[in-house]
């Protein structure tokens, strides 16, 4: 299939790894950013065919594992009410908060609704005039600007129906933050291609300048990926420090300008608590005063929540690349999909639950 | 090491989606709750049971709640035909007679249990198997959804054939009859609305007679079954389990279409635990894999049968291990829950 096929091919990419070999004189540390990519690359088993000494470290792109516990005990609590429908992506259901999750909330009679897409929450609001609809929108620049559009619509609709818990991040401070820990041990970022869809990358050049850390832009695909770290590791052995597009097909430079109007339009950038990583300063998105009254949080009074994270969970230093998640005590006894103790055991792309599929045990490969 | 759950499990007292799904939580509802009160046999739970003193019957039950009622390659009147025909034909049977209970909520526009009926009535006629009895039951709007139809049929053994899922063993070929992932993204696509639906369309149909045309194998087939719920990941699993053997399968040799591959990538899904309603896995002896492949190849509904894979003759038992495209070896999980609810 076009756009699919193609960047699948088993003799495409075994070319790659051969050139990585030639190419890889040293030992390197590579983070991939995004959630997506660390499925990808565990789901296909391209770590473990990566040349000896080339470390993937699996980064902090996961929306549903760095979205703060209490913005999810405050989901549950509003999705508690009589009178609202709570309306989230599927991934979001099942992720712990501190005393239960959305889907047990909804076999205990919530009215809890999987949406495809922040426009199906706002058609459910006109459907529904005598309801709350509530919209848990998390995630990073890849779905701020449909969010964006759902705030819009309502507006223009004139809905007083509808409201979001917003809980927006952004890859750029993340990245930051990571390489001012001094412990940090990232030699190149692989940048998260949808990110870069939407933002481009003109913010990542000061960042590779800074830090001299070259980062790639890279896609999704087992072959985006492994010319993504072969262009990283060229980079690295010669010494540049650039920030470079591996995603040709989907990414522009200055990304794409009209969804970055539509966000900065109705979000304002805002400190933000990441989960299992803490406050960053400037590294999310919250409404801005013009569109306040869409703000669930106001909307309902969730004040007075008292959050417990289970102190078992080794969640941060596995969402900032410190810890694999085979270094847990937990992982695979007492944290499995069917009981997670923390959110990246739970979404499609926290690391945990992509080591867990691809039925990663601690004795197995540790990269 | 503390052994107790260090977060509370609210979600333990009530009944979750997920428990109906087919995976592990509905295994475990089914071994702790279920099969306890009910005195109910240990061992694998088949398609299909063996009816106690008539070693050539097997009968099987299905309930069928999908939502829509109609959809791309079916509805639900095929599909709760298809669906217990082919639970009998994975235990080497054909379909003798199938039994229909109506539950149907008040308002169901007539013409709509009229389409419902008369597909039924054509599914069965071209799966040679008379419906023999019934029941009707009508509900107060919103205890069910429109209407719910269970099927419960029997079936006669090939007396040649005794596949189950117990009898893989190693060195066995395994075959698929056709494309994965059809059924599962055909329905959400038309509930939801996301457009795939002009593209694809369920595989609900009758295996029986692929299970006849393999008939002449006899004791070489040795497992069958439909991967339904779960999807493929759930078939290979079960029977990697109840024979206690590794499973490895080849990623570039199952066959998924470009539709059913858009349309998970999209939405995040794995083809290999969506679910199918028209194509089957076998486990036959590598002598006979050649004949069985050509024999499921020689009718329609597998056209497009594949071999996907083998037993090994070492390897952890119980485990599926999939070869990657890019030709890395990743393990195939059981499926915890369905991401899909009320696809069949």
């Amino acid at each position: 299939m076009k756009y699919l096929d193609e960047y699948r091919d088993p003799a495409l990419a075994r070319r790659l790894l051969d050139e990585l070999r030639r190419t890889a004189t040293t030992p390197w540390r590579i983070m991939e950013v995004c959630g997506g990519q660390t499925h990808t690359l565990v789901r296909q088993g391209i770590d473990e065919l990566l040349p000896a000494g080339i470390r993937m470290i699996h980064g902090p792109g996961c929306p549903v594992c760095v979205t703060p516990l209490q913005t999810l005990d405050r989901a549950m609590a509003v999705a508690a009410r009589p009178g609202v429908v709570l309306t989230s992506f599927g991934d979001m259901l099942r992720v712990p908060g501190t005393d239960t999750d959305l889907l047990s909330l909804r076999a205990r009679g919530a009215d809890v609704r999987v949406v495809y897409t922040p426009m199906d929450a706002v058609r459910i609001a006109q459907d529904n005039a005598d309801r709350q609809v509530v919209f848990l929108a998390v995630g990073f620049e890849t779905t701020a600007p449909a969010n964006a559009m759902a705030v819009l619509h309502a507006a223009r609709l004139g809905l007083t129906n509808f409201s979001m818990l917003v809980s927006h991040v952004l890859v750029p401070p993340a990245m930051t933050a990571l390489l001012e820990d001094p412990d940090c041990e990232v030699q190149a970022f692989l940048a998260a291609g949808h990110v870069c869809a939407v933002m481009g990358w003109r913010e990542y050049e000061p960042i590779a300048e800074r830090y001299h850390v070259p980062i790639v832009v890279t896609g999704f695909e087992p072959l985006d990926l492994l010319e993504g770290v072969l262009m990283a590791v060229r980079q690295l052995e010669q010494g540049r420090c650039e920030v470079e597009n591996q995603y040709v097909r989907a990414v522009r430079r200055q990304g794409n300008t009209a969804a970055q109007d539509a966000v900065r339009t109705v979000f304002r950038v805002s400190d933000r608590a990441w989960r299992g990583i803490g406050e960053l300063p400037d590294s999310g998105l919250e409404l801005a005063d013009e569109f306040a009254r869409f703000d669930a949080a106001r909307r309902f009074d969730v004040s007075g929540l008292h959050t417990v994270e289970d102190p078992e969970c080794i969640a941060g230093a596995v969402l900032t690349g410190a810890r694999l998640p085979t270094d847990c005590p937990a992982y695979g006894t007492r944290c499995t999909p069917r009981h997670p103790l923390g959110a990246p055991m739970v979404s499609a792309e926290g690391t945990c639950a992509a080591f867990h599929a691809a039925g990663r045990t601690k004795d197995v490969l540790q990269p | 090491m503390t052994l107790a759950c260090p977060t509370p499990r609210h979600e333990e007292d009530v009944v979750l989606l997920g428990h109906g799904a087919g995976g592990r939580l509905t295994a475990e509802l089914v071994d702790a709750l279920v099969l306890p009160a009910l005195d109910g046999q240990h061992g694998p739970l088949e398609d299909a049971a063996l009816l106690p003193g008539h070693p050539d019957l097997v009968i099987s039950t299905d309930s069928f709640v999908v939502s829509p009622l109609f959809f791309p390659g079916g509805d639900i009147g095929s599909l709760a035909v298809h669906g217990t025909v082919n639970d009998l034909a994975m235990r080497g049977a054909r379909p003798v007679a199938l039994s229909v209970a109506l539950i149907i909520e008040e308002g169901l526009p007539l013409e709509e249990l009229r389409r419902v009926m008369t597909s039924m009535g054509k599914a069965a006629r071209e799966a040679g198997v008379p419906i023999v009895t019934g029941d009707t039951k009508v509900v107060d709007r919103g205890a069910v959804d429109r209407i719910f139809v269970n099927t419960t049929g029997v079936g006669q053994r090939h007396l040649a054939l005794r596949p189950s899922a117990a009898l893989a063993r190693p060195g066995d070929t395994v075959l698929l009859s056709g494309p994965v992932g059809l059924h599962g993204t055909t329905v959400l696509s038309t509930r939801e609305g996301l457009g795939f639906e002009s593209d694809i369309a369920s595989d609900s149909r009758p295996l029986h007679r692929l299970v006849d045309v393999m008939a002449p194998l006899g004791e070489q087939v040795h497992s069958l079954r439909d991967p339904t719920r779960g999807g493929l990941a759930s078939a290979l699993n079960e029977i990697a389990r109840d024979a206690h053997v590794p499973v490895e399968i080849d990623e570039s040799a199952v066959p998924v279409p470009r539709a059913v591959a858009a349309a998970c990538d999209l939405l995040g899904l794995d083809p290999l635990t969506v679910a199918n309603e028209g194509c089957m896995v076998a486990f036959v002896a590598p002598a006979a894999a050649d004949e069985a492949l050509a024999a499921l190849r020689s009718l329609p509904e597998g056209r497009e049968a594949a071999r996907i894979g083998e037993v090994p003759s070492s390897g952890e038992a119980g485990r599926v291990t999939l070869r990657t495209l890019v030709g890395a070896r990743r393990v195939v999980e059981m499926p915890l829950g369905e991401q899909l609810p009320r696809i069949c």
